[in-house]
Order: structure tokens, then C-alpha cells, then sequence
């Protein structure tokens, strides 16, 4: 391993984050924490996850597209950082591609995602 | 004024802080950094150390250059780099610098070898603008345009930015961000890019531009310092155990004979109970 993976991995162990296995297509929440003035709280942000960047490294991040109040929202969240509380799988989708950027153009029935029946989690990395 | 350092750039990774925030940085590596020699005002007219890191084939190095390696009684380096400094500073040859040199926050200047470009254009090269896509430009959008005037001076002034070779000089980024330091590894990472390609090597000096850091370290952090005092810790840690192990001893000793006065007490009362009892 070289030098900045050795560190990536180190810094990643230190975070200690636990990311359960998802992947674009899948409905997740995330507990954002935002800071107002002096107190933080965790937000919630449901929504589809569209894209998957830079795998499980240091520098991955996701994208999670939501309907909010009839106007589509993005946001791109770094896997690894220290605001998100944590992340949950609300349902697991049935997709054929990586990146489901099609679904920018889509609108209500047409933009919806078939559920996996017989989702398998992927075994422990040794 | 003290010695700065050669390192070897890594690449780029990114630190994830507490508050939320994520940092750019620079992972820079210092390979066996060793002075060579010392340059003193008396013999050359200036004061200086020569520092060498990384490891060179000794078949593959000069003879003039394995007899000055030899000389300094130091493996063969790969790259050898003079850092101006003050008498008082001036290094033991042998000597190796480590990573502490630099304190986290410290603001430093990184010089290096950037990437070369080649021959590029002007856009590319000196951000022109170059020119409009329709209006009945044709061929040549990606032009510098014109050079100059007409007849009077009827030249191009030197130093007119035109196209050419880009990349590939020696270039300082200055008051860059000292993040972390690790001298187990020797890495030094640095808030933001530094000039040259993955495994290039840089310098890194103490910025000019800020006030001397007044907790530097004077005239380097060093390995032996570093041993010595890892002695010396290992000394009063051996000192302390040796104390305690003593501390506990002498406890154990006073308990013993305080429980053995407490029986001979209870004996005694006892006995003295008996006694009154034969009364």
C-alpha cells in the first residue's frame, strides 16, 4: 500500500463512520448535522441516491435527489464527513445503471424505482 | 535565518476536521534527509549546509560524488540542495532532519519544479481570450491576436506574451499552511497544492513573508535529538517504575507492620481481658 492510501485508511479507521451498502437507485436518509448559532442538530434528508463518486475512499461522496415542495433538490454529500450523523437505507431499488441522472427529466409516475426483492448484503470485507 | 528542507512530493489527500470542514492537503515526505556538508564564511564566503535525501545506487553515482558522500560519512543521496543560513544555525554533517522541523499551522514556502506543458498557446499559457466564435472569424479562434502597432515602432516589444514553452520552471508558492507532521513517517502535510508532479522533490523553507515562528526549532529538529530524548523518557520511565515498584514495597512493608501491631494489640487486650476475667 502506498503512502496516501496507508493515510486515507488510517484516517478513515480513525473516523470510525459505519456507511451500511448502498448504491444509486437505493431511497436513503442522512442526519446532517447543522450548527445554529451555538446548538447543532441533526437534519433529515430524504431522498433518492442518483450517483456514487470515488467508491469507498476518503474522497467518495453520493448525491441524494428529493422532490421538495414540486422542485427537485440535489445534494452531494461526502461519504466521510464528520457532519453526517449517520446514513440509512429507507429501501433498496431495482436499477440497471450506476448513474440515474435520467431521473432529472422525469416527473412523478414515470420517476419511480422498482424495489429489490431479494437483496443480498455483500459479505465483510476480511 | 535557519536550513529549510528537501522533500519528496507524495500526492494529494484530503483531512476531514471535527467542525465538519474537509482541508485540502499535500502529503510531503522527507526520505533519509541528511547534511552532506557545511559551507562556512571562512572557506567559502557563506554560511550554508548541504542537505542530500533519498538513496542513490552507489554504481550509479560519480566518483566525485561518492567521495563527497564518503567524506560526510553518509549513504549516497539522490538529491543534494544548499540552504543559506546564519553561523549559529549551521549543522553537524551526519546529521538527519526529521519532520518536526515544522510545527502544525506553521506558515512555510514550498519551491518546485512545476509540470511541463510543452509548447502551448497563448490561451493556455497567459489566459488570453482568444478570439470570438462566429462573426467571420475562421481558423484562428484560438489566436493571440495582434502583437503590436503599425509602421511606428514597426517591431514587437520584447517580452510580448506569445505562445510557447509552459511549464517545467522553478516556481515558490509561499505562506503556505503547515497541517500536521508525522516524524515517525517523516511525512509533512500542507494546506493546499505545491508546485511539481507526484515523486518530485521540493523544498520547503520558513516563509519570508511572516514574522520567525518563536517556537521553531533551532537549528534543526533533528534525529539524535529526537533519539536522546526517547532515552532520556525511557530513563525516567524506567526511574518512575523503579520508584513506584519502591513506593509500594515501603507501603506493603508499613501495612504488614501495622497489621502485625494491630495482633499484637488484640493479643495483648485480650490477654488483659483473661487476666480481668481470673480476677
Amino acid at each position: 500500500m502506498d503512502l496516501i492510501a496507508q493515510l486515507e485508511a488510517e484516517q478513515i479507521a480513525t473516523l470510525g463512520k459505519t456507511i451500511p451498502d448502498f448504491k444509486a437507485g437505493d431511497t436513503i436518509r442522512v442526519g446532517f448535522k447543522v450548527t445554529e448559532g451555538t446548538r447543532t442538530r441533526v437534519q433529515n434528508y430524504e431522498g433518492v441516491c442518483i450517483s456514487r463518486k470515488n467508491g469507498k475512499g476518503i474522497a467518495g461522496s453520493f448525491t441524494v435527489r428529493k422532490i421538495s415542495f414540486g422542485e427537485g433538490v440535489e445534494r452531494v454529500f461526502p461519504l466521510h464527513s464528520t457532519n453526517i450523523d449517520y446514513i440509512e437505507v429507507v429501501r433498496r431499488g431495482r436499477v440497471r445503471r450506476a448513474k440515474m441522472y435520467y431521473l432529472r427529466s422525469r416527473r412523478g409516475k414515470s420517476a419511480r424505482i422498482a424495489e429489490v426483492s431479494n437483496y443480498k448484503a455483500p459479505k465483510a470485507e476480511a | 535565518m535557519r536550513s529549510g528542507v528537501i522533500a519528496k512530493k507524495i500526492g494529494m489527500t484530503r483531512l476531514f476536521l471535527e467542525d465538519g470542514k474537509q482541508i485540502p492537503v499535500t502529503v510531503l515526505q522527507l526520505d533519509n534527509l541528511q547534511v552532506v556538508a557545511q559551507r562556512t564564511d571562512e572557506t567559502n564566503g557563506y554560511n550554508a549546509v548541504q542537505l542530500g535525501c533519498g538513496a542513490a545506487k552507489a554504481k550509479r553515482t560519480s566518483q566525485a560524488m561518492r567521495g563527497h558522500f564518503s567524506k560526510a560519512g553518509v549513504e549516497p543521496k539522490r538529491k543534494v540542495v544548499e540552504f543559506r543560513v546564519a553561523p549559529e544555525n549551521l549543522i553537524e554533517v551526519g546529521e538527519e532532519i526529521i519532520a518536526d522541523h515544522y510545527f502544525e499551522g506553521q506558515f512555510v514556502d514550498v519551491s518546485g519544479i512545476t509540470i511541463g506543458k510543452g509548447f502551448a498557446g497563448g490561451m493556455k499559457r497567459h489566459n488570453f481570450g482568444g478570439l470570438r466564435a462566429t462573426h467571420g472569424v475562421s481558423i484562428s479562434h484560438r489566436s493571440h491576436g495582434s502583437t503590436g502597432q503599425c509602421q511606428n515602432p514597426g517591431k514587437v516589444f520584447k517580452g510580448k506574451k506569445m505562445a510557447g514553452h509552459m511549464g517545467s520552471v522553478r516556481v515558490t508558492t509561499q505562506n503556505l499552511q503547515v497541517v500536521k507532521t508525522d516524524s515517525d513517517r517523516g511525512v509533512i502535510m500542507i494546506k493546499g497544492a505545491v508546485p511539481g508532479p507526484k515523486g518530485s522533490w521540493v523544498t520547503v523553507k520558513d516563509a519570508v513573508k511572516k514574522p520567525f515562528p518563536e517556537n521553531a526549532i533551532l537549528p534543526a529538529a533533528l534525529m539524535s535529538a529526537k533519539k536522546e530524548a526517547q532515552r532520556a523518557a525511557e530513563e525516567a520511565a524506567v526511574a518512575a517504575a523503579a520508584e513506584a515498584e519502591a513506593e509500594a514495597k515501603r507501603l506493603a512493608e508499613e501495612q504488614a507492620a501495622a497489621e502485625a501491631a494491630a495482633l499484637a494489640e488484640a493479643e495483648a487486650s485480650t490477654e488483659a481481658e483473661k487476666k480481668e476475667g481470673e480476677e
